[in-house]
């Protein structure tokens, strides 16, 4: 990390000393329960106290919402949020399990609350008390947004809510829940409210969170039914048919191209845990026989690696580019490509993984032969939620052709 | 030693990369080099070395061609990452000239010690060079030449070198009873033959060197001490070329997409032309990233130097070879054509995508690097 510690200006420097130094004595110890590969497979109250714990303490230290005011709970700090990223990281700390919360619901409420509701939401939402899910997706609006008909029906000051939103991680743990809804059905787009919404204090009332069953086995996500739930009008986020442009700031972040940086932290090294990367590919492959030697011996395998490698390498070295503003020709260009890459690089390193185990890749979690207990398998199947939700990669592409290439929209 | 988050790419960087930009577009515009360089059409043709001398000069004045010269000889020391600015600039422009030679031969002529002093001063003072380190079968392995030197004299053919009719000096590898040891020789030495060889691209001339009992005096007698210190910094220049052109193929494309109607749609609407022509932008930032990536290694962080160089020309071949193929593809039937300019990018491209190792080459480097050498 000191190759960005030069760059830090004065007040940066400072922080990431303070930063190096609180990590130093206050990283988590190992948890005694089985981390899932992310905060969005969190099964068990086990895992969540677990790391809802860690988030708290780097809360309390003054590493998470570096970067917003103090107003609002935040740090008041400029451009510090990545530093602590980068510490938290260096040090291998555990993942933060508000995950949604600090990437996508705080930007917006952040955004396009009223102060009093945001004074009220980001402290506990920042340190982790309250875990927040996103209601966008329905079963009839994925790629195609827009179309969501979940609905809010006026009453007084306030809105009574149907619908069904789909695919809603966390929501089994979540106290708030970022809502795109329809006020107007005659205008696709300007016919949409966003809001925020206590879900967890309306279960069993207006309010059903069933668990969905991912492709891996694992859940994690979930289904959420709305039956005359009442909403009070103080939870909606702008105007009235300005849901559009609020998801668009949620959009943005959840795509990693947002200003504001979400807090990250990660990289604890356990036996349970385990990154989809080249530099576990290679091992993998050094540990795999393949006709009496190493499968990192074999040519073909040694460049499906490279490939990988140079993939890997790339998204990493434009994701330092992206703050170079010398070289770079359109400010979204290279942060639109985040997300898309990350989870297409992913994907092909999980599918490259399998070929490398032979047969023994149909060995699973379940299986002691299992080479690295399974998990290989089970990252691939992962991969295609992360190439999926968020934007497909077909409507990334469509939203790179279209706003930085300049090309007619697609249907 | 670690890299600058910047890549060391500073502001004099970007003013010259911005200057190079606005020079090459007031200067020579892709009409004038298609008239230039475009003229024959037959595939019988000899290739012709037709490029601006005058603009040439003008580069040299400017001090592009010894941007990459030590102080201690004249020249500006500008560090690799800024010099790949200028490289990117030159691709997109694909101007034909000297500049990717003269600088290829600095940065071996740099790794040479005291004996290349001499060399370099003539190139601070304007004159041009190219390699001539390549054998017949176009091997890329440093000591694989095709030219001997027995008691100071040049005996053998160097093949594939690029510019050779533009140039004032080469830069000549030769076995010797010791070893490989590199030579500078004026091109119209005694003995030197230029040979042409009739090629693809429009935008380069490249010839075989025939040497007869050429006397020449050694600038290193460990070739490929001095060889292997400077490819990466050859690979990279390539490699940002490479970028340039694409980047020009993109834009070009993207232009027509834009334009040309089909199915009451210009042909950007369709799914079929959009993301293939987004996987090229995307393959375009990887191959930059990696350049500017590896750029910074050479001028601070050596020891990784050729580790990230082998990425950026692995990245750049595939860019070369998806570019053209896309541009060439997505124009349609005009783009089959010699009057559309896309031809000229595209031949550019793929003599781009085999020289100084292909792909596939660079990623067997690169896994020796990163794996090590297999069993």
């Amino acid at each position: 990390m000191s190759e960005n510690a030069r760059q830090d200006s004065s007040e940066q420097a400072e922080f990431r000393h303070y930063c190096r130094q609180w990590l130093a004595s206050h990283k988590p110890e190992e948890p005694s329960v089985r981390l899932p590969l992310s905060p969005l497979e969190i099964m068990t109250e086990e895992q969540l106290s677990y790391l809802q714990g860690w988030q708290r303490s780097a809360y309390d230290a003054g590493l998470v919402g570096c970067d917003y005011p103090v107003a609002v709970g935040g740090g008041g700090r400029t451009d510090c949020q990545r530093i602590a990223n980068d510490e938290m990281i260096a040090a291998r700390t555990p993942f933060m399990p508000n995950v949604i919360g600090l990437g996508m619901a705080a930007p917006t409420v952040f955004h396009h609350a009223q102060e009093a509701l945001k004074e009220r939401l980001l402290p506990r939402l920042f340190s982790g008390e309250d875990i927040w899910c996103q209601g966008f997706s329905e079963p009839g609006a994925g790629s195609d947004l827009a179309s969501v008909q979940t609905f809010a029906e006026r009453k007084g000051d306030k809105w009574i809510i149907n619908g069904h939103k789909v695919w809603t991680s966390l929501a089994h743990f979540a106290e708030w829940m970022i809502l795109l809804l329809r006020t107007d059905r005659s205008h696709k787009y300007d016919g949409l409210s966003y809001f925020v919404v206590p879900i967890r204090a309306a279960l069993g009332q207006g309010v059903t969170v069933q668990p969905l069953i991912k492709i891996t086995g694992e859940t994690g996500f979930n289904e959420v039914i709305f039956e005359n739930l009442e909403v009070d009008d103080g939870y909606r986020l702008d105007e009235l048919g300005k849901g559009w442009q609020v998801a668009m700031t949620t959009l943005l972040h959840e795509r990693g191209a947002g200003e504001l940086q979400t807090p990250r932290s990660g990289g604890m090294k356990s036996k349970a845990t385990h990154s989809t990367n080249t530099a576990n590919l290679i091992e993998l492959a050094r540990v795999t026989s393949r006709n009496g030697k190493p499968a990192a011996d074999d040519p073909l395998i040694r460049d499906r690696i490279m490939q990988l490698v140079i993939r890997e390498a790339g998204l990493g070295q434009n994701q330092r580019r992206a703050r170079v503003s010398a070289l770079q020709d359109h400010p979204a260009r290279l942060l639109l490509q985040n997300k898309l890459l990350a989870s297409e690089i992913a994907q092909a390193i999980g599918a490259t993984a399998m070929e490398v185990e032979g047969a023994s890749a149909s060995l699973y979690l379940g299986d002691d032969n299992a080479p690295a207990g399974g998990q290989w398998p089970m990252a691939y199947m992962n991969s295609y939620g992360m190439t999926i939700a968020a934007g497909t990669s077909e409507v990334q592409r469509n939203i790179l052709g279209e706003r930085v290439l300049g090309l007619a929209k697609s249907k | 030693m670690t890299q600058p988050d910047n890549f060391g790419f500073g502001e004099e960087a970007a003013l010259l990369k911005d200057s190079a930009r606005k020079f090459f577009a007031d200067n020579f515009t892709t009409d004038k080099l298609h008239r230039m360089v475009a003229s024959d059409h037959r595939p019988e043709r000899i290739s012709a070395c037709a490029w601006d001398r005058d603009l040439w000069q003008q580069m040299v004045k400017l001090g592009w061609a010894s941007l990459a010269v030590p102080e201690s000889a004249g020249g500006l020391a500008m560090p690799l990452a800024a010099v790949a600015g200028l490289a990117e600039e030159l691709g997109r422009a694909a101007f034909p000239c000297p500049l990717l030679g003269s600088l290829n031969a600095t940065y071996v002529l740099s790794a040479c010690g005291s004996d290349g002093e001499a060399a370099l001063t003539e190139i601070a003072e304007g004159l041009t060079a190219t390699l001539a380190i390549t054998n017949a079968e176009g091997s890329w392995g440093l000591a694989d030449t095709g030219v001997d030197s027995t008691g100071g004299r040049l005996n053998g053919t160097a093949y594939f070198v690029q510019d050779a009719r533009k140039v004032d000096r080469l830069l000549v590898s030769a076995r010797t009873t010791k070893g490989l040891s590199l030579y500078w020789v004026a091109t119209d030495a005694a003995g030197v033959t230029i040979t042409p060889d009739a090629i693809v691209d429009l935008t380069r001339d490249q010839a075989h060197v025939i040497f007869e009992n050429v006397q020449a005096q050694a600038v290193s007698n460990n070739g490929v001490a001095a060889l292997s210190d400077a490819m990466p910094a050859i690979w990279t220049l390539l490699a940002a070329d490479i970028t340039g052109a694409a980047e020009w193929q993109l834009q070009a494309t993207v232009e027509y997409a834009g334009t040309r109607q089909q199915f009451e749609h210009s042909l950007g609407f369709f799914q079929a032309v959009k993301h293939p022509l987004v996987d090229v932008m995307i393959q375009i930032d990887q191959c930059k990233s990696l350049v500017y990536n590896a750029a910074c290694a050479f001028d601070t962080q050596p020891q990784r130097a050729a580790e990230f160089a082998h990425m950026a020309k692995g990245s750049a071949s595939e860019c070369a070879a998806f570019a053209s193929s896309r541009s060439v593809q997505s124009h349609g039937g005009i783009g089959f054509t010699w009057e559309c300019f896309i031809h000229l990018y595209f031949k550019r491209q793929k003599h781009s995508q085999l020289l100084w190792g292909d792909a596939a080459w660079h990623r067997a480097q690169l896994a020796n690097i990163i794996i090590g050498t297999a069993a």
